[in-house]
């Protein structure tokens, strides 16, 4: 097995008397799209924001491309070609979307002609491009979530986190987003995703990881995770696994 | 090389005045509001287009004052020189307090306050220290040569102050079409997103805001030049930082053309509060305050505001078939 892109080694943090994130380990395949799932509050945010350098582990330590970043700032990050998208959508509202799009691409284009330009190029493979001149304060919650995307795919990423893309679309906006995050993987970029929408998770992700209370408690195939007790418990509350398969066999 | 045209223009109209009148009056009162415009720009491109408010802008007017002064007065340092160093000593002065603020990450009013309390400091020091002149202040000899940058008419010092502005105006609109402009703008708007694209938050706070303590550093040259005294109270007192910023924020914060535009109303309301209250001490601040929460309040993009909104509503009537 090739060595992954992306290793997350019993990375632990810690805010006050709160251990946000607790030995938690994961890894990410090249090319591949690996899901982090998990309730709410299970401190996913908080181990993206420590891989892509805006918070610090406590302890434990990121490994990407063979390198150790932990503690390397977000902007060395990016030109290192890791990307995120943010869960609470963070344009910048006073520019074009075409704008927005080319603060990205201007990291391997120096001039602002080409920038522009390229960002039109992203905007299209995301389904931006009608709305390129518009203000970005204009777009609808679908279109900044499409935003956040594309900036993000504007650095030409190796490595891209993304941060519920997909919560507070409605199901037909889901159903247009899933064939774009696939035409991500299929140009190469490696995806690690954090996402609720189950149903996207299933047909997206190759390898998923769940997240509770800041632990890893679980992992595999989207189908296995499906099925795991510990996962359901997880999120349904202790027990539920087996009062549901008791209810499940009483009806058969 | 779109967007110099109108800068273009608006320099050959400025040019023009001294050639109109020779009414000392008129060439003092554009004098000021060239020089305040100056001060603005420089203000505008930390403030307007990196969302940096400093409250302490005379941190650099005042060191560009004072190092052109005193090098000339007590090393003997020709005039043009001295304008140089003072230049660079403003930089220099704007980037050791923009590396001491951002790098201790202050933000906001936070950044505003510290900026106010070096200007404050340096204020201080200036009005006790022996090389300024303490309270006496800075005098600097009249010889009226071009070599030692003085002249025997103002016109000769309104087109050069109008020559800065118009440098300033030109960096400005190139600032606006290059990457660093892009990625100020995007700290201005969100410094976190902006990391995550690549940014270095820090560095280009720090070159906006050496960039800015130039601008500004090269007014109080200036200032120096055309008035040949300087002391603590004017060189590093808050009315240059506030004039500064009142000047971009009512002309409109974050364009080109706000600054210049912001100065001329400005000065011109303070010269009619002048001659209308007779120079009742302090009534100019009234006004100027008065303009702030209105502008603030209705237009607060400013002047320049204004004019792109009332183009835009032109265009779009027209256009509507269009659409």
């Amino acid at each position: 097995m090739t060595e992954p892109l992306l290793r997350v080694e019993n990375v632990s943090r810690r805010f006050g008397g709160l251990l946000a994130v607790d030995q938690a380990s994961l890894t990410a395949e090249a090319g591949q799209i690996t899901a982090l799932i998990g309730p709410n509050g299970a401190g996913k945010t908080t181990l993206f924001s420590i891989i892509t350098g805006f918070l610090q582990p406590s302890q434990g330590r990121i490994v990407y491309d063979g390198a150790d970043i932990t503690g390397v700032p977000p902007h060395r990050l990016a030109r290192r070609g890791i990307a995120r998208t943010f869960q609470i959508v963070q344009p910048f509202v006073g520019l074009t979307v075409r704008e927005n799009i080319a603060v990205g691409a201007h990291l391997s284009r120096p001039a602002r002609t080409d920038a522009l330009a390229a960002a039109g190029d992203v905007a299209r493979a995301v389904g931006l491009d009608a709305s390129l001149d518009r203000p970005a304060s204009s777009l609808t919650v679908a279109g900044r979530k499409r935003l956040e995307l594309a900036r993000a795919l504007a650095i030409e990423p190796r490595l891209l986190l993304l941060d519920e893309v997909l919560a507070g679309l409605n199901p037909s906006e889901i159903r247009d987003m899933v064939p774009v995050i696939l035409a991500i993987r299929d140009r190469g970029v490696t995806i690690v995703m954090i996402e609720h929408v189950m149903q996207a998770v299933m047909s997206l992700a190759g390898h998923v990881f769940v997240l509770s209370e800041g632990r890893i408690i679980a992992e595999g195939s989207p189908q296995a995770i499906a099925g795991d007790p510990r996962v359901v418990e997880a999120y349904l509350g202790k027990g539920a696994a087996a009062r549901m398969t008791a209810a499940g066999g009483a009806h058969a | 090389m779109k967007g110099f045209a109108p800068i273009l223009v608006a320099l050959a109209l400025l040019a023009t005045v001294p050639l109109i009148t020779s009414s000392n009056v008129v060439l003092n009162f554009m004098v000021m509001a060239l020089l305040i415009a100056l001060v603005g720009q420089g203000w505008n491109l930390l403030g307007g287009y990196g969302g940096q408010y400093s409250f302490g802008h005379a941190a650099f007017f005042g060191t560009g004052a004072y190092v052109t002064g005193i090098l000339q007065m007590r090393y003997g340092v020709n005039a043009w020189a001295g304008f140089i160093i003072g230049i660079a000593a403003g930089a220099l002065v704007g980037a050791v307090i923009g590396a001491l603020s951002f790098r201790s990450g202050l933000k906001g009013s936070y950044f505003a306050l510290v900026t106010l309390a070096f200007a404050e400091v340096l204020r201080i020091v200036a009005s006790v220290a022996p090389i300024t002149g303490a309270g006496v202040g800075t005098l600097i000899k009249l010889d009226l040569r071009s070599e030692a940058f003085q002249f025997q008419s103002r016109a000769p010092f309104y087109w050069i102050v109008l020559g800065m502005v118009g440098v300033s105006l030109i960096l400005t609109r190139m600032i606006e079409d290059s990457r660093f402009g892009a990625y100020l703008v995007a700290v201005r708007e969100n410094e976190d997103a902006a990391r995550a694209l690549g940014v270095d938050a820090t560095i280009v706070k720090l070159c906006a805001m050496t960039i800015s303590a130039a601008i500004t550093a090269a007014a109080g040259c200036f200032y120096a030049q055309y008035y040949l005294f300087i002391d603590a109270g004017i060189a590093y007192g808050p009315w240059i930082s506030i004039e500064g910023l009142l000047a971009p924020i009512i002309g409109g914060i974050g364009t080109v053309f706000g600054p210049l535009l912001g100065a001329l109303v400005v000065k011109t309301l303070g010269e009619l509060t002048k001659l209308v209250t007779g120079g009742a001490p302090g009534l100019d601040l009234v006004i100027y305050g008065s303009v702030l929460i209105v502008v603030v309040a209705f237009a607060p993009r400013g002047i320049a505001g204004i004019f792109v909104d009332l183009r835009r509503r032109l265009s779009g009537t027209r256009g509507r078939s269009r659409d």
